[in-house]
């Protein structure tokens, strides 16, 4: 029944070429138009670090004074450097690094290569084992090194490919902002995207090659690249590097491993405040926040406006589209009054009659599906090809592949439905005499 | 020529599935239209902002240390030493040393407040660091006061934060602070204890960034007589004599090469010009524009389709009673006039439905995307374009449906 229906499917599409087209055009530009900005929205609302991170935090302290020059209840999106020292010291958490960002110039050792900046990451001990960064050769650091300030640095498999064509380079020495660095680690390709962890650095397609001790780093005054925000006369005068105590720069990630665990870890953070307040330090009352790496990145609002909008856009465009499929395939259903009747009287149920009338939409939706996935493919590819830093991210992968379809055929079959019930109503005498 | 109305509204009632469609299409591409071209517009005005550079003649180089174990006033000496060998140049005009340049897509602003105990600030100002040939550099206007004198430029080192005690504004930051062109000689404070005091007023003078909370502050920008020797690198903002700007940025990246060897310039964009700098910063602004066009284009064409198809497939199915009436005494334009004006009921139906949904939809783009109120000239415009694709679409069939002969009405059962 199914092979015969199709083949009346195909026989009425082809006999009305124009609106055939019409209506197969219009269902694969909105699918096209829809699948391209929900896979951009997919692939940048996406998880960086499947399977860890339920159990990491990122812990908020509200140290600011009454001044009002950072306004909003919300603390700080990040940590003063002497808070940050603290919560790490204190070590309340499974694992826990503190971080800022930064750059820092490399003088290869070959003279054929000319000196060059690197992104880099100053952080602490536990940050690789934490975040799960995989190492192809060599290791991080431990705490005793970040206390001793150790010229340790760790690289990416980026930068040990352009410096030392990709072999083991642990143990050998880098020239980095003037001073020798042993390479203790080289990573694997690592990349988690969103760049959850400072999001001020960059949300999207930005690594560091190079990570080193935050107190290294402190040390030699290396520059910071990221956001610096300070309140009261905090930044005022000649000769005040960053004031520890009223500029915050410094972001604090903790793994919790329990729900429980963090519940007492947010009362740790309130008690902490509390205990700033009364050494005088904080002047507000406590104010934190522990959120986890998800609802990190939705208060965040990490994926841009932008392309929230035009996935928005880009939905009511397909709506206008399955409306005018709607329209065109009533008309064309109801044209067809007459040969239906002539069916239902040789003994076709309406359920019949339904269902192929359901069959000719699916076979519109299908063709329209298929052209949708190639308007969405080359959707994606004028993605790729805009200077957005999220641009090499924008690929299909196999559940959106999936979706495209699911969503072309359930969108026609939605669009057929009324039209072929519509015309399932025929009183097929009236229909037959009146021809 | 007597349209009756009537008779149009009883046989709609008969096709009433196929006509509330037309008009909810019609309803739904109005509310996309206007608000796309509400966007589109938006993103034309924040483009076609002036940015008070001279942009046809002024480039920037990006200029990083190598060694970044310098002290400040090895770094001062240096910087020195480029901006008078960049001066010396034949192709160029008039060098300076930055922080930051207009247009840079972001960078250093402070809040502003008129007294050191405020609470609330002012408002937020983009923040130039130059010397005193950062006026002419970049060819701003000096509309009051003076510029800055040589001996008022003071050095910043890494991180440092200094208040100089003169500070040049833009002429929007003047009437911000000082509303009635009194700013001139007024003081102010800037995340610091110590006052600045406003010795010149540039006319146009926008800011680094462009993303919104910049567009809230627009043209808001004060200059410092700083010169920024941060350990990590420098902006050199150059003018080049007229119509010199190629060979200018050519010969300056060489003279600083020249000059010391420890320092990188990026071979892809250490040096740009500043249509360069223009088209990157408004990159977002323009795909978004040329999208919302692509859409706007192709939803009219999709619902001008729709209204050709299902208006032909009526003309189609009414050919007896059209010959009917033409046989009665109908004439062409009579059977013209009644698909035109039935397009055009159902198009009002449409455009009032859109209306409604046009202000939802902005509705919801202001709560989710902080996006101002649009003005309703964009629904008119919308309602007039719809109007007019509407008895545009429905004129070939129409006109098709006039030339049935009255001879139909004697013809089929």
């Amino acid at each position: 029944m199914f092979g015969y229906y199709i083949d009346l499917a195909m026989r009425s599409l082809r006999r009305n070429k124009a609106l055939t087209t019409l209506m197969v055009l219009a269902i694969a530009l909105g699918i096209g138009a829809s699948m391209t900005t929900l896979t951009v929205l997919h692939v940048l609302s996406g998880n960086p670090l499947p399977g860890r991170s339920g159990t990491l935090y990122y812990p908020q302290i509200d140290p600011r004074d009454n001044s009002g020059l950072m306004p909003g209840k919300e603390p700080p999106l990040q940590l003063t450097e002497i808070d940050g020292f603290n919560l790490l010291r204190a070590k309340r958490a499974d694992r826990q690094a503190l971080m800022t960002g930064g750059s820092v110039p490399i003088q290869p050792d070959s003279a054929a290569i000319d000196p060059f900046y690197v992104e880099a990451r100053y952080t602490t001990a536990d940050f690789f084992a934490m975040f799960g960064a995989p190492f192809r050769y060599g290791g991080g650091w431990d705490a005793a090194d970040d206390e001793a300030k150790a010229r340790d640095v760790v690289i990416n498999s980026g930068l040990n490919e352009r410096l030392f064509g990709g072999a083991n380079s642990v143990g050998r020495t880098l020239h980095m902002a003037g001073s020798l660095f042993r390479i203790v680690g080289v990573l694997d390709h690592w990349a988690p995207s969103p760049h959850f962890y400072d999001l001020y650095t960059g949300s999207y397609g930005y690594t560091e090659q190079v990570f080193l001790p935050l107190q290294t780093a402190l040390d030699m005054h290396l520059a910071h690249n990221g956001s610096n925000d300070c309140w009261g006369n905090g930044t005022g005068g000649v000769g005040s590097i960053y004031p520890s105590s009223s500029c915050v720069w410094m972001q604090f990630w903790v793994q919790l491993d329990t729900p429980a665990k963090a519940a007492d870890y947010k009362q740790f953070l309130i008690h902490y405040s509390e205990q700033q307040k009364a050494l005088g330090r904080f002047v507000r009352a406590p104010n934190v926040r522990l959120r986890n790496l998800m609802q990190w990145l939705a208060y965040w609002q990490v994926v841009p406006d932008d392309v929230r909008l035009q996935a928005g856009l880009a939905f009511g465009f397909l709506l206008v589209c399955l409306v005018n499929t709607v329209g065109l395939m009533l008309a064309k259903f109801l044209r067809r009054a007459g040969e239906l009747s002539v069916r239902r009287a040789l003994g076709a149920s309406r359920r019949a009659l339904f269902a192929q009338l359901l069959v000719e939409s699916g076979v519109v939706g299908l063709v329209g599906g298929v052209g949708g996935l190639l308007l969405a493919l080359l959707g994606l590819w004028v993605v790729r090809h805009r200077p957005s830093d999220y641009a090499a991210l924008a690929h299909l992968d196999p559940a959106m592949l999936l979706t495209t379809f699911l969503m072309a055929l359930g969108a026609s079959l939605l669009a057929g439905l009324l039209p072929a019930w519509r015309a399932c109503q025929v009183a097929p005498a009236l229909q037959l005499k009146s021809n | 020529m007597n349209i009756q109305i009537r008779p149009i509204l009883v046989a709609l009632r008969r096709h009433k599935a196929g006509t509330l469609l037309i008009a909810l299409q019609i309803a739904l591409t109005l509310a996309i239209v206007c608000n796309a071209l509400f966007i589109i517009h938006q993103r034309l005005a924040n483009m076609s902002q002036v940015s008070g550079v001279d942009e046809a003649d002024v480039f920037v180089i990006t200029n990083r240390w190598a060694n970044s174990d310098q002290t400040t006033s090895q770094i001062d000496a240096q910087v020195r030493a480029d901006l008078l060998a960049l001066r010396q140049l034949p192709a160029v005009r008039d060098a300076t040393p930055g922080s930051g340049y207009p247009l840079k897509g972001g960078g250093w602003d402070n809040y502003v407040m008129l007294t050191p105990e405020q609470v609330q600030p002012t408002t937020d100002a983009a923040v130039y660091t130059g010397d005193e040939h950062f006026i002419d550099t970049l060819g701003l206007k000096l509309v009051a006061g003076r510029n800055f004198r040589p001996d008022e430029v003071m050095v910043m080192g890494t991180q440092q934060a200094i208040t100089p005690p003169s500070v040049i504004v833009s002429k929007a930051l003047a009437d911000r602070l000082f509303p009635g062109g009194h700013a001139l000689g007024k003081s102010f404070y800037s995340m610091g204890p110590v006052p600045t005091t406003i010795v010149g007023i540039v006319d146009t003078l926008q800011r680094q960034g462009v993303d919104r909370y910049a567009q809230s502050h627009a043209g808001q920008s004060l200059i410092w007589p700083l010169r920024a020797d941060d350990a990590r690198g420098i902006y050199y903002i150059v003018r080049a004599k007229p119509g010199q700007l190629a060979a200018a940025m050519r010969e300056a990246p060489k003279a600083l090469l020249e000059q010391n060897r420890m320092r990188i310039i990026d071979p892809k964009d250490g040096v740009q010009d500043y249509a360069t700098i223009h088209h990157k910063v408004y990159d977002n602004d323009r795909g978004m524009a040329i999208l919302m066009g692509i859409i706007c284009v192709v939803l009219l064409a999709i619902t001008a389709a729709g209204i050709v198809g299902l208006t032909s497939f009526w003309v189609g199915q009414r050919r007896k009673q059209i010959g009917v009436r033409r046989a009665l005494g109908a004439r062409q334009s009579d059977i013209l006039a009644y698909f035109l004006t039935e397009n055009f009921l159902i198009s009002t139906m449409g455009v009032v439905l859109g209306t409604v949904l046009a202000i939802a939809v902005n509705l919801w783009m202001k709560n989710r995307f902080e996006m101002s109120s649009m003005s309703m000239a964009y629904v008119g415009v919308g309602v007039l374009v719809l109007l007019l694709l509407g008895q545009g679409a429905v004129l070939a069939p129409a006109l098709r449906a006039s030339r049935v002969s009255p001879v139909e009405a004697t013809r089929g059962g």
